[in-house]
Parts: C-alpha cells; sequence; structure tokens
C-alpha cells in the first residue's frame, strides 16, 4: 500500500464516522416520541392540569419523583400541596399512574427516544394497560 | 496576559451566544446555522489539512527505536518499541493512540544543587491525567449519539448504563463528564502552576483547554441544575443530523451556549495545535518499521548528486598511493 | 570524590525561568557555547552557497541580501519534501514531556534547550509565514517575524542540538528535534552559516575520503603503527590489505578511530579480530570514513559523502560491507544510504564466512555492525576467549544515541560485553538504551572552543556514570561509538576523573586468545592485567 493511499483511507474512514449519524437517521424509522394523554380518567377531567404547569413538568419531573421518593419513604410526608392549594398524594402510582394510566404511551416513548433508563419499575408495579 | 487573553476569549464566546440568544433573540442562527457552518469548517479543514500533509513526502525511514532491533532469533526483540514489520507497526501505533505509551515511559529530572547530582525517576501523572481526559471526553462524545440518532442502538444504552452505573441523583450522574472536568482542570492547573509548562505555553495552548472546560462545564449545568426539555433538544439535533433542522420549541440559553461552544471548538479545530489528533497517525518517527536495512526505502524526490569519484580521487593521489604500495586503477 | 572543578560548572546549573517570555528573550551568545564560523574555503570546496570569511562571534554575519527569501523559499520547498518536518511544525501541542529529556537543557537550564523551545523557534516562524492563525493573530498564535536576531536565535541554538533523539523518544506524537534541527541547519546553511568542524571534515571527507583529511599513504602508516603496537603486544605481525579488488568483505570505520587514543586501540581491535578469523577483507582508502559529517548540514551533502561506501564496494568487487563502531554513521547506514545510494544490487546478502549465519536484518543494505558481527561469531563459540583479562576494569556501558535510537542495536553490544569481561555494571535504567544520555559532542559539536557546552552536555551522561563508580567503582565506560571516544574522554576527565572511555571491540580483543600469541602481560593499552607477571595490583588489593 502505498504511503498516499493511506493517508486516503484515514480521510475515508474519517469521513465515514462523521457521516455516520446522518447515514443512520435517513435509513432508519424515526420512533413515535409523542407522548399520549387520552386516557379515560384524563379525558373525563373537565380542567386538563397536571399537579404542577405542563412545561415545568416535562423539565422537572424526575427531581419531583425523587424527592417524593426521599420524602415519603424517610420522612412518612406524603402529602403534595401544589401551587393552588390542591393537595395531592406522593405516590407515583396512585396519582401519576391514576391519570397516565398509559405508561407504553406516556412515560416510555420519551424515555426510549432519549434514551433514558429510569430505574422506576424495578421496585413499583408497572399498571396493567389494556392493550388493544 | 498569555492566560488572561483566551480566559477573555472563552467569556467572550459565551457572551455572544447570549447577546444572541436571549437579547436578539437569533435562535435560527444560533441553533442551525452556525453549528452547520462549524461543522462544515471542521469537515473541511481537517480533510484539506490532512491531504495538505499527504501531499509532503516521506523520504527516508526514520522510526525512532525505542527497543531492541530484530537481527538475529536469539536475540529477544522488542517488537513494540522497534517494530520490524507493519503489523508490529500497528501494534505500536494503536498502544500509542488508545493508550500513550511513549508518555507512559516519562520521566522527571531534578537536580540535587547541593551536590550536583541528578535523578531521574518514573512520572505517570501527565500520561494519566491526559489519557483520562482523552478517553473520557470520547466516551462523553459517543454518548451524546444519544441525542443524534432516532432510534437509539442498543450500545449506546449499555455505555450509558455503564456511565450511570452508581445512580446518583435523578437524573443519572455520568462519572465520565466529572472525569472529563476533573482532568482537564488538571491539565489547566498544570500549565499555569508548573513554571517550566507555563514558560512553553502560548495562548492558543490555553484556549482550546478552556474552551473544553467551559464546554464541559455548561453540559453538567445544563443536565443536573439549569435543565432544558431535553426531548426538545433532541428534535432540533436530529433534525441536524438528518438535514431537516427546525427550532420548535424554547430550548433555553444554556443549550444555546453549549451549543455556541462546541461549534467553536469544531471551528477553531483544524487551524490548531488539535490537528494532532490526526497528526499522530502520520508521524513518520512512529508509523514506520524499523526495517530500512532489510527493505529498501524509497525518496520519492531522491536525485542523483556531484560526487568526487574514485577516478578523481585516484588522479589527486596516484603517487602517493604507489608509492604507498596501494594498488591503483591507472598506472 | 567531587573535584573543585566539575563543582564550578554544575553550581551554577538552575533550572530556574526567566521572567519574560522566551520570545523577548534576545539571544546572548557566550563564549564557549558556540562554534566558529565555517571558513569560505571549506564551503567553496563543496560547492555550499554563499561562501565567505565571517566570525560567528562578531555581529556582522555578512548575510546576502535576499537572505529572508532564501530561507522562506528553503522552508516552503522542505515542507514538501519532508512530511515528519511539516507535521512537526504543526501538530505540538506544547505539554511540556520532553522539556526536561534535552541533557543540553540539564547542563545549562537554558529554556530555549528544552526540545519544545527549541523547536518553537523555527515553529514562530513557520506560524507566521504558512499558517493563517500566525498571520491573523501574530504573537498571540505564537507566530513572529524572522530577522536577524532570530538568525542569531536559530544558529546559537541548532548548534546546540546534537540530534540525539531523546526528546522523540517521550513524546506522545514521536516529534523528533534531531529532524527539526536538521532542516534548521540546511536553512541556515543556505546562508553559508555552517560551522567549521563540520564544514572543515565535511571538505576533508568530500575531498580525500575521510573526515580528518588522512591521505592514502597516511591511513596505511597509521595501520602499520598499530600493527607494530599489535605485534609488540602479542607477537604476531598481521599484514592488512588496502584498495584490494577481489576481497569478500569492504570494512569500513570512522577515520577517528586511526587518529588518536584512544580509539585507535578499538582500530587495534579489529585488526586483531580479523586476523584471527583470517577474514579475506579489505580497507579502503577512498571509503575510509563510516562517519558523516555531510548529514550535519544537509541531507545531500550526507548523501555526496554516502556514495563513495557503494561506490567503493562496487569497484572492489566484494561481496558486502562491514562497519565499525560508530554512532551517527549508523544512523545513516541503518536509515539513508540504501535510500540515498541504493540500491546495492551488486552485492549480496551478507553471510558470515566464519559461522555461516545469514545477516537478513541487512539483506537489502548488505552493511552489516561490527556488534553484530562479533556478537554471532561469540555466539557460536568461534573464538577462544579469556575474560579475565579484562578483570582489572569494572566496566559499564554507553548507548550511542544514534545505535539506541536510530537502529536499536542495544543487546548485541552487551552480548559482547558481557562475554569477554567479568566486571559489568549498568547505569540506572532512565539513563541507558532508548534513554540514553548523549555524549554532549555529537553532531559536528565536538570543538574545542565549545567546550563549554559540551562540558554541560555531557553533564547528565557523567552523572549516570559517578553513580556507578562510586557504587561498584566503575573505571572503564564502555561504548560503541569514535565521537563517544574521543568526546566521553573529555567528558570523564572533568567531570568523573579515574574513568576512561574503552571501544567494545578493544574489551574483546584484551580478551581473545590468538593462535601463536605470546604470554601477554598487558592490555591493548599498555596497562598491565590483573595477576599477570610483574603486574602490580594494589589497586584491586581492596577487593575480598
Amino acid at each position: 500500500m502505498s504511503d498516499k493511499s493511506k493517508v486516503i483511507y484515514l480521510l475515508v474512514i474519517f469521513c465515514a464516522v462523521a457521516a455516520f449519524p446522518f447515514l443512520y437517521n435517513s435509513l432508519s424509522t424515526p420512533v413515535n416520541a409523542k407522548i399520549e394523554l387520552n386516557t379515560p380518567v384524563i379525558d373525563a377531567m373537565k380542567v386538563k392540569q397536571c399537579i404542577v404547569p405542563k412545561e415545568e413538568m416535562r423539565r422537572d419531573h424526575m427531581k419531583i419523583l425523587n424527592r417524593w421518593r426521599d420524602e415519603v419513604v424517610r420522612d412518612s410526608h406524603r402529602e403534595f400541596g401544589n401551587i393552588d392549594g390542591v393537595m395531592y398524594e406522593k405516590s407515583l402510582q396512585r396519582t401519576c399512574m391514576h391519570c397516565h394510566s398509559n405508561k407504553s404511551e406516556f412515560c416510555d416513548r420519551c424515555h426510549a427516544y432519549a434514551s433514558v433508563d429510569v430505574y422506576c419499575w424495578d421496585c413499583h408495579l408497572a399498571p396493567k394497560e389494556n392493550k388493544p | 496576559m498569555k492566560i488572561l487573553l483566551p480566559f477573555l476569549g472563552v467569556i467572550g464566546v459565551v457572551m455572544v451566544a447570549f447577546v444572541g440568544v436571549e437579547l436578539l433573540n437569533l435562535r435560527y442562527l444560533f441553533g442551525i446555522i452556525i453549528p452547520y457552518a462549524a461543522f462544515i469548517t471542521f469537515m473541511a479543514g481537517v480533510i484539506l489539512h490532512v491531504l495538505k500533509w499527504g501531499r509532503s513526502a516521506v523520504p527516508f525511514c526514520i522510526p525512532t527505536t525505542s527497543g531492541q532491533q530484530k537481527s538475529f532469533p536469539w536475540v529477544k526483540r522488542d517488537r513494540l518499541d522497534n517494530p520490524s514489520d507493519n503489523l508490529e507497526v500497528i501494534g505500536r501505533m494503536a498502544l500509542e493512540v488508545f493508550l500513550f505509551r511513549s508518555l507512559f515511559s516519562n520521566t522527571s529530572s531534578s537536580l540535587k544543587e547541593d551536590e550536583g547530582r541528578l535523578i531521574h525517576g518514573s512520572s505517570k501523572w501527565l500520561w494519566g491525567a491526559g489519557l483520562a481526559f482523552h478517553w473520557t471526553f470520547f466516551i462523553v462524545v459517543f454518548r451524546h449519539l444519544r441525542l443524534f440518532v432516532d432510534p437509539i442502538p442498543s450500545v449506546l444504552y449499555l455505555v450509558d448504563s455503564l456511565d450511570g452505573l452508581m445512580q446518583l441523583g435523578v437524573p443519572v450522574l455520568y462519572w465520565t463528564g466529572l472525569i472529563l472536568l476533573g482532568s482537564a482542570t488538571y491539565l489547566f492547573i498544570r500549565r499555569v502552576f508548573i513554571p517550566q509548562v507555563r514558560y512553553i505555553s502560548l495562548p492558543n495552548d490555553h484556549f482550546p483547554l478552556l474552551l473544553i472546560i467551559a464546554i464541559v462545564l455548561s453540559g453538567l449545568l445544563m443536565r443536573y441544575f439549569l435543565k432544558v426539555d431535553i426531548i426538545y433538544v433532541k428534535d432540533l439535533t436530529v433534525g441536524l443530523f438528518s438535514l431537516k433542522p427546525v427550532i420548535t420549541h424554547n430550548l433555553g440559553l444554556i443549550f444555546y451556549i453549549h451549543l455556541f461552544l462546541v461549534s467553536v471548538l469544531l471551528a477553531y479545530f483544524p487551524f490548531s495545535k488539535l490537528m494532532h489528533a490526526a497528526g499522530v497517525l502520520l508521524s513518520p518517527t512512529r508509523n514506520m518499521p524499523n526495517n530500512s536495512r532489510r527493505v529498501r526505502h524509497i525518496n520519492p524526490w531522491n536525485y542523483p548528486v556531484k560526487v568526487h569519484t574514485y577516478e578523481e580521487y585516484e588522479d589527486d593521489f596516484r603517487d602517493k598511493m604507489k608509492k604507498a604500495g596501494i594498488p591503483v586503477e591507472k598506472e | 570524590m567531587s573535584n573543585s572543578k566539575s563543582e564550578e560548572l554544575s553550581s551554577d546549573i538552575k533550572y530556574t525561568l526567566p521572567e519574560e517570555d522566551w520570545m523577548d528573550v534576545p539571544v546572548r551568545m557566550k563564549k564557549g557555547m558556540y562554534c566558529h564560523g565555517a571558513n569560505e574555503n571549506s564551503l567553496i570546496t563543496v560547492g555550499f552557497p554563499n561562501p565567505r570569511q565571517w566570525s560567528s562571534s562578531e555581529t556582522n554575519w555578512k548575510l546576502p541580501e535576499n537572505w529572508q527569501d532564501i530561507v522562506l523559499t528553503g522552508m516552503a520547498e522542505r515542507l514538501e519534501k519532508y512530511r515528519s518536518f511539516h507535521i512537526f511544525m504543526d501538530i505540538c501541542v506544547r505539554c511540556g514531556a520532553c522539556a526536561d529529556k534535552c541533557h543540553f537543557f540539564l547542563g545549562t537550564g537554558d529554556p530555549k534547550n528544552m526540545p519544545v523551545l527549541r523547536a518553537e523557534l523555527l515553529r514562530s516562524i513557520y506560524r507566521r509565514e504558512f499558517t493563517t492563525a500566525g498571520k491573523l493573530f501574530g504573537k498571540f498564535a505564537g507566530a513572529r517575524e524572522l530577522n536577524e536576531e532570530v538568525l542569531r536565535e536559530w544558529w546559537y541554538y541548532f548548534f546546540q542540538c546534537t540530534e540525539c533523539r531523546r526528546c522523540s523518544v517521550f513524546c506522545p506524537y514521536g516529534i523528533d528535534t534531531a529532524e527539526i534541527t536538521m532542516i534548521a541547519r540546511e536553512l541556515l546553511n543556505l546562508l553559508g552559516l555552517n560551522i567549521e568542524w563540520i564544514a572543515g571534515p565535511v571538505a576533508n571527507c568530500y575531498m580525500k575520503g575521510n573526515h580528518l583529511g588522512l591521505e592514502p599513504h597516511t591511513i596505511t602508516s597509521s595501520v602499520e603503527f598499530l600493527t607494530d603496537e599489535i605485534e609488540e603486544l602479542t607477537g604476531i605481525k598481521i599484514e592488512p590489505t588496502f584498495n584490494r579488488k577481489g576481497a569478500e568483505i569492504l570494512f569500513v570505520t570512522p577515520s577517528g578511530d586511526l587518529f588518536a587514543d584512544p580509539g585507535t586501540y578499538t582500530c587495534m581491535g579489529y585488526l586483531m579480530l580479523f586476523h584471527e578469523l583470517g577474514l579475506d577483507y579489505t580497507w579502503s582508502t577512498y571509503a575510509s570514513e563510516g562517519g558523516n559529517f555531510g548529514s550535519f548540514t544537509s541531507n545531500e551533502m550526507g548523501k555526496r559523502l554516502n556514495s563513495k561506501i557503494y561506490a567503493e564496494a562496487k569497484r572492489l568487487g566484494v561481496k558486502w560491507i562491514l562497519g565499525g563502531e560508530c554512532g551517527h554513521m549508523w544512523r545513516v547506514l541503518n536509515q539513508y544510504m540504501d535510500t540515498w545510494n541504493g540500491p546495492a544490487d551488486f552485492l549480496e546478502v551478507p553471510v558470515s564466512p566464519i559461522t555461516g549465519t545469514v545477516f537478513e536484518n541487512a539483506s537489502s543494505t548488505k552493511m552489516v555492525h561490527i556488534s553484530e558481527f562479533t556478537a554471532d561469531l561469540l555466539k557460536h563459540d568461534r573464538l577462544e576467549i579469556a575474560p579475565s583479562r579484562n578483570d582489572h576494569y569494572k566496566v559499564t556501558y554507553h548507548d550511542s544515541c544514534n545505535t539506541s535510537r536510530g537502529m536499536g542495536l542495544l543487546e548485541e553490544p552487551r552480548y559482547i560485553i558481557k562475554k569477554v569481561c567479568n566486571n559489568f555494571f549498568e547505569m540506572p535504567e532512565h539513563t541507558i538504551r532508548e534513554k540514553t544520555f548523549c555524549c554532549g559532542s555529537g553532531s559536528g559539536l565536538n570543538a574545542s572552543e565549545n567546550m563549554e557546552m559540551r562540558l554541560r552536555g555531557g553533564f547528565p551522561r557523567a552523572n549516570a556514570v559517578k553513580y556507578v563508580k562510586n557504587k561498584y567503582d566503575v573505571d572503564m565506560l564502555a561504548c560503541i561509538c569514535a565521537i563517544d571516544r574521543a568526546a566521553l574522554t573529555t567528558i570523564m576527565d572533568y567531570w568523573v576523573p579515574g574513568v576512561r572511555v574503552i571501544g567494545v571491540t578493544e574489551l574483546l580483543a584484551n580478551a581473545m586468545k590468538m593462535k601463536g600469541e605470546n604470554n601477554r602481560q598487558t592490555d591493548l593499552r599498555g596497562d598491565p592485567l590483573l595477576g599477570a607477571e610483574g603486574g602490580d595490583a594494589e589497586e584491586e588489593s581492596e577487593d575480598v
């Protein structure tokens, strides 16, 4: 192999690595990252409102859940009053999943999209879903 | 001044992103145009630079031999430090590129001035910090692929879960991020406080280090403290890497600062010492086998030179040679 | 064991750095730390550019009008000719690993003797003239203007580098200051800024075949003188041949071996060895130089001088070439000769006529190192050896820069030494093999006017010798390099008095029993052998 061709091979490898994400995306089918909010419980709500505003929830839900876990497990402190004074129980299963009973279309879609490997379900039981 | 200027430079980069995004609302520019421009500069710059190196000839076989040559079967040779064929060169290069073997053998010399005695000892700090820095940098960049491609290949899950193995906090702490910050900081501090290294450092030695530290800091802030909506971020980044970029939502200033810092690093790369990443692969003292007595190396520009021939020499000294009994061609 | 003399130089070595940036520190040429400029005639003889009478100690170097153009054109040309140079200009990250690796830095404390800064002297101009960043940002990108001050700095510091490659071992990218120094010296040479201690020998070698300028009859008489010595010692009369056609082997060694002790003892060693073997070999008066000072000024000059070896081998019709003990000679033979002046298809793959060993590793160049040749003999027990005849010495071994870092000849000489002498002690691990320290006088810097620099450059080597002297009473420093033999003798006298320098082949010849020899009472240099009749063993009385 001549010296010049070694340089060319090197550059080809470099370009291939750089082109990988572009090629991959153009050939793959994107996952559906759209979260599904239409569960029976939510549909029945008059005011569709989560415990905190939606944007905050999208950004910080993991922090809220983490805090809840610590407060419940360590301090038995189970009540969460939101900004409007509405009280909620700090419970993943009984509060969150009560409305969002569709884990696979709600939690999992985003987490899969962003490769977030949550460990909630290491302890908690995932709600039974009525798969169509 | 050598340190202050690059420091101000990095602050300046952050300020530009702040003004551009927060005050002037140039999100399209900072989110799409500049990253693309930086990426193209990076690719074209690196390729052109390597081609330029490639155009330069390699006239001689000049490996630095750091071990025993291949001579007799009964002499134990050093295949990695004195490679005798291409396979062994690949071994040497692989260890050099992946494990910084030359730096591993680094020593430190000090003078006992009262006794006039030199002491040489092994010194592995630079090797350790350098290795930690480059490897964690690589893993962090590799991990970012999860934001660039959709759907996510399973190998990324593996890297992610290994990196977050200790499950500290939420979001899970990536230890590579911390090591990267630590090692980059060490390398910077070393440049500032070790007198010899400070003396040889140029502003453009400090700048990339500070830039990388700023990138890491903004990344850590974004992940653990200031928080951005990762789904919206990924919408943009996947869009960038699918050539269909759109900015749908407000992504937060810290994201734009991070992205702009990275863009600056990419654009800076080909014009700087950061090209060592490619250069090390082409370094003739490392990537050639020490076989020049066994295989003739060809110099592409070898040309005939004027020599003093034997005939001319004999003409100069024929009588003296004959008197001394040395055979001559012409009597 | 320190003496007041050596304390003088070592006491002012400080590794403290100036306040100012190195670019702002003007070069101050200190007497004793640089060589005389080249004589006009030396340059004219070989047709080097811009010959003139000038003095390196004066301020006016009588540069040609367009000297900047010459330098920059020369740089541009070499960037294309040498990828090494091009890459080494671009990729240094100034990590500092090389900083304390240079013997000249360790001996002077001058930061511009750190390999990284030595290279920056050139790199700063490269950036200014050949890179966008340097053109735009100037000093902040590490760039500066080429002016006469810079040129003086180049001249001073690139003739304070012995091209020993020690820094290159530690550099994570293999940046080799030897390569940079070679280019810098080529550029200086374009302006006629050579040093006489290189240019003189180059001119000699070009016209007369060897650096010392020994004419044919002087070579034969020098060798005759040595054979007389051998006869006196052993009773054996050796009659070597010169320029003999049809010999199997052409022997080439540095001319220094013919000239002054202790090199002459090594030369006696060659003569005795070849005689004992009955080797069918010849010396050449035309190719009477193994070393190559041409390679210290320019690639082209190196090639012009080196061409004589193959030309003479072809003319004499030998089968292969055997090379004596020399450092840079072997860098050239191993890494340059075949490329320059090959292919040597008129020669045969070297085979030892004694053992039948085929020297596969030299199958293209067809030139074998004397230590390879000898080690093979000893491995096959083809010599009768009495190692006790070296018992009066306690020996350590200095790897020459070029044979270690430009070849990898590390084990062969050690194998010989261990076979032929009983008292062998290695210096500390960071100072030997590929990490060996230079003698401080290599690459043509062995000039007497350069004495302070040489002594300083030799300090790290001497320091390691002193260590084994204090620990094991070492009194002999073995080596396989002609410049080492000349230079280290001076270095030892200054830093470690009582230690002498010896060629490996001399050690071999001491121990080698020759057929029909007298009962030897002394070694090659007339030192009484231990236990020999009439020999006094007072020094050794302390041994239990």
